[in-house]
Parts: C-alpha cells; sequence; structure tokens
C-alpha cells in the first residue's frame, strides 16, 4: 500500500513533465501555430541538439556568474545576517531598510552597474549577488532573534556572556534557516545573472537567447529557455538536498523552516 | 541560621512607571537548604521575582542578596529549568544535560580533558532520574515527561546551590507530574541544595515545600507564609490526609482573596 502510494509520488514529476510537453505539441499541431511562433517540442529539442555546442558553452558561462554571484551573497549574507541578529535592536533597526532595499527591482540596477563595470561577466556576477543576499540575510538574522529567551536565561544565569549564547545556541539554531534560504538564493541568483545577461553582456544563456531572437531562431530561443529550466531544477535540487542532509534534526523536530522570503 | 536567599523590599517595573509594576514591596526570605514555593494568582511577577534571584534583572528599590552576597550579575550558582524543558533539539540529551558545563567555570576548562568523567557524572544523574540510556536520543525522540526530567538534569549538572524552578511541570499530564514531584523530592533529599518552586500547582506546593508564601495579585508582593508542618520523607498518599486537604484549601483561599482584591481594585 505505501510502497504503491510512494512509487506514484516518485513517478508523479516525470509523468507531469511528459504530460506538459505532449499537451505543448499537440496544441502546436492541433492549432497549427507557426514556429516563429510557438514551436513545438519535437523542434525545440531538434534545436537544442543541434546547438549544443553553442548551449553548453553559454551555459556554463551563466553558471559561473550564478555560482560567482551567489558566494559572495552567501559570504556577505551570513556576516550581515550575524550582524543584524545579534540583538533585536539593530533587528528592528535594519530590518526596514533592508526591505527597502529588497524591493527595488534588480533589473533597474544593471545599468549602473554596466555604466560602473562596462558590459560583461561582472554585471552579472554582482546582479546575482544584489538580487540573492537578501534571503540568506533575513534567514540567518531571524533564526538568530527568535531564540527562545528561557535558553538565554539558563545560560545568562550561568554567566555565560553573549558570544557564548550566539555559539551554543543562536548560529546551531539558525543553521536550519540558513540553508533553507540557499536553496531560494541559489534560484534567485540564477535569475539575476540571467537578467543581466539578457542587458548587458556577451556570453551567458541570456545573450544567446538574445542574439537568437534578434535572428529570427525561434526553436533556439525555447531551447534556451529549456537549459534555464534544467539548470534552475538541478541547482535547487541540490541546494534542497545539502539542507536535509545538514539539518535533519530541524525536519524530525518540527522546527520551523526558513521564512519564505 | 541567615538566610540563603534575602529579597528585601523589591520593586520593580519593566519600564520605570507605577503602571507597569511588577513587583511591589515584595519581601521573602529562604534558608539554606530549604524547599520554598511561592504561589500566586497568574501574572503575579512570580517569573520576575525569578529573574531577580539569578540576577537577570534588577529591581528598582530594596536588595536581592544570595548567599550573603548583593546579587548585582548573574549569579552562576543557580539551576533553572521552565515549563518548555528548552532543549536544543539538535543536541542529543546527553549533549543537553552537559551544556551548562560548557559556560561554568571551573568545568568550562576541564570539560575537554576530562570528558569521560563529566560524561560519566551526566549519566548517573540521568539514571537517578529514570532516564538511564536515554543519553543518546534527541530531546524530540523523548515524551514530554522525559523531556522534564532530562531539564531538571541540565539545572543540576553542575550543582548548583540553589534551584530555580518556574512552573516546571505545569504542561504535563496529572500522573506524569506526580511522578516527577517525587523525582524531584528524592534528589533534592539526596542533594540538599535549596529550591525556590514557583508554581499556581497548590497540591505541588504543599507535598514539596518547607514553607509556601502567597502572593498577591500585580504588583506582587507576599501576603501570607506557611510553614509545610508535615513530616518527611512524604509520599504522594499523605496528599489525601485531612491536614493536607485543609492546607491547599486555606492556600487556595488566600489566593481567592488576592484574585478578588485585584478585580475590585
Amino acid at each position: 500500500m505505501s510502497g504503491r502510494g510512494s512509487r506514484a509520488v516518485l513517478l508523479a514529476p516525470w509523468l507531469v513533465t511528459a504530460g506538459f510537453f505532449l499537451l505543448w505539441e499537440a496544441a502546436c499541431r492541433a492549432l497549427a501555430l507557426p514556429i516563429y511562433f510557438l514551436p513545438p517540442p519535437s523542434v525545440v529539442f531538434e534545436a537544442a541538439w543541434q546547438f549544443r555546442g553553442a548551449l553548453w558553452r553559454n551555459g556554463l558561462v551563466t553558471l559561473w556568474t550564478t555560482l560567482a554571484g551567489f558566494g559572495l551573497a552567501v559570504g556577505f549574507g551570513i556576516l550581515l545576517g550575524l550582524f543584524v541578529g545579534w540583538s533585536r535592536a539593530i533587528y528592528a533597526g535594519l530590518y526596514p531598510v533592508m526591505i527597502g532595499f529588497n524591493s527595488i527591482p534588480k533589473v533597474a540596477v544593471v545599468p549602473v552597474l554596466v555604466l560602473w563595470f562596462g558590459i560583461g561577466e561582472v554585471p552579472a556576477i554582482l546582479t546575482a549577488f544584489l538580487i540573492s543576499f537578501f534571503p540568506i540575510v533575513v534567514n540567518v538574522a531571524t533564526g538568530l532573534a527568535t531564540t527562545e529567551p528561557e535558553v538565554e536565561d539558563v545560560l545568562r544565569a550561568l554567566g555565560a556572556r553573549k558570544l557564548d549564547i550566539m555559539l551554543k545556541v543562536g548560529i546551531p539554531r539558525s543553521l536550519p534557516y540558513f540553508f533553507g534560504s540557499l536553496k531560494v538564493a541559489i534560484t534567485l541568483a540564477f535569475v539575476g545573472a540571467v537578467v543581466s545577461e539578457t542587458v548587458a553582456a556577451n556570453a551567458g544563456l541570456g545573450h544567446l537567447m538574445l542574439t537568437a531572437q534578434a535572428n529570427f531562431q525561434v526553436p533556439l530561443v525555447f531551447a534556451g529557455l529549456l537549459a534555464l529550466a534544467v539548470l534552475g531544477i538541478v541547482m535547487y535540487a541540490l541546494f534542497a538536498l545539502l539542507e536535509r542532509r545538514m539539518t535533519g534534526w530541524a525536519f524530525r523536530s518540527g522546527q520551523a523552516g526558513a521564512v519564505a522570503v | 541560621m541567615s538566610a540563603f536567599v534575602d529579597v528585601d523590599d523589591v520593586s520593580l517595573s519593566y519600564d520605570g512607571t507605577a503602571a507597569t509594576l511588577a513587583l511591589d514591596g515584595c519581601s521573602f526570605s529562604v534558608r539554606r537548604g530549604e524547599f520554598a514555593a511561592v504561589v500566586g494568582p497568574s501574572g503575579c511577577g512570580k517569573s520576575t521575582l525569578m529573574k531577580l534571584i539569578t540576577g537577570l534583572a534588577r529591581p528598582q528599590r530594596g536588595r536581592v542578596r544570595v548567599d550573603g552576597r548583593l546579587v548585582d550579575s548573574p549569579v552562576k550558582i543557580a539551576g533553572m529549568a521552565f515549563q518548555n524543558p528548552t532543549l536544543l533539539p539538535w543536541r542529543r540529551t546527553l549533549d543537553n544535560v552537559l551544556l551548562p558545563l560548557e559556560i561554568v567555570e571551573p568545568h568550562r576548562r576541564r570539560l575537554r580533558r576530562e570528558r569521560a568523567a563529566y560524561v560519566e557524572r551526566a549519566e548517573r544523574l540521568l539514571a537517578s532520574v529514570g532516564l538511564a540510556g536515554f543519553g543518546q536520543r534527541y530531546p524530540w525522540q523523548l515524551s514530554g515527561g522525559m523531556q522534564q526530567r532530562a531539564s531538571l538534569c541540565r539545572a543540576l549538572i553542575h550543582e548548583p546551590a540553589l534551584l530555580l524552578l518556574d512552573e516546571p511541570f505545569a504542561a504535563l499530564d496529572a500522573f506524569t507530574r506526580e511522578e516527577l514531584w517525587c523525582v524531584l523530592r528524592d534528589l533534592w533529599q539526596a542533594r540538599g541544595f535549596t529550591v525556590v518552586l514557583v508554581t499556581h500547582d497548590l497540591r505541588e506546593a504543599a507535598f514539596l515545600a518547607d514553607r509556601i508564601y502567597v502572593m498577591s495579585a500585580r504588583p506582587g508582593r507576599i501576603l501570607a507564609t506557611r510553614e509545610v508542618p508535615f513530616a518527611r520523607p512524604r509520599e504522594l498518599e499523605d496528599c489525601y490526609a485531612p491536614a493536607f486537604v485543609e492546607l491547599v484549601h486555606e492556600l487556595r483561599g488566600l489566593i481567592g482573596e488576592a484574585r478578588r482584591a485585584e478585580r475590585a481594585a
């Protein structure tokens, strides 16, 4: 009973994906849509195979800019998160400022970055960084700031210093929030990198799609979209797996996971 | 013998105004090795009293002395346990019990070198509350009563001279609660530390304590003190003796008066 149930759960994503492509193919044929409007998946896959070299090269560039921006976001996010979560006063003071910063659509920042750093990888990396550090900061800070006051009292009554409480309670407690935020941050970094590539780059999947569109190679545009989706899923899955491995206790003990941002 | 815990005419308000006064002219004292219970209506500042005794909060007026020393910073000789066991879910039960030793001197310095001896000590303590063999489990693998036992062990592992309990058994079912009364009674009799137990369970106070302080509604003051005359060791059966029932009934009356006075005010 449960075996069949879990097999259905395992198969479901594949069936849904296959169903999606079949529906797409059927719709294109039934409505006789022109290829330059919406190419059917068969044509898209053909284009993906034909241009596999270009997709691979540009995919690697996008992967690199995403990971570079994400890496910066993790480092900076942890530091800022520790600072913000250190005391409730800092948390209360900085939170509105960060919300304001996060509300700016990052695509609006790209022209500024191009002005400063020129066209290329740097604006893409920085956009990925700017867009993805926020959930990390918020989650690390929230994990720290929501420590149960009783635990703090137990330790403070023993003469614990702030640093002791951070090391023994605050930081371990915020780890599930941190790892939870990584899977959100990696997808955001990816979005940031591609947005920037689409506006101002000479390599990367975003740039490839822009060029393909200019040359009216619509199937290649869609092949680029597919490549983006695949990369996004793989990165999300990797970090979701990492989260499970690192902080299994949080799932078991029912401690609230990451804050959705 | 002079008082071990001496709270003398203490007032405290969290923002310094009379409207939020938590304690007002509160005085009481506990002798060394005594088991004291503080009972009162909910929200009467019982938990504030705990913070004052441990030095986590400081009074605006009056003095708190523990072991003859004026309390002006955390006292470091206290163990604490609360209604919520507050065990850390990423640590095994044994490591939760060892946590205070990672903070308190001189254990903090010795812990790494003499870890085996400390682990043995923690395991003995766990065994004494009926948790032998559970040290390697995580807290979320234990029942609520077992978590509360572990929480008591964490409060006692550094052999504090003073144990402060803030409604430690309030969230447990009646049978588990009575079991834990006996666990606490036995620990106290074996080790002879001083206890201040804050509770709203009058039977709990009468069964465990040597002396019971009745607090008024907020702002909290001590309204009455009752010596508990029953011989030790006490058994759960004693809770049904006429004298016991009469004491609980009398306490109930005192608290009822305090609540009526609050509503009238």
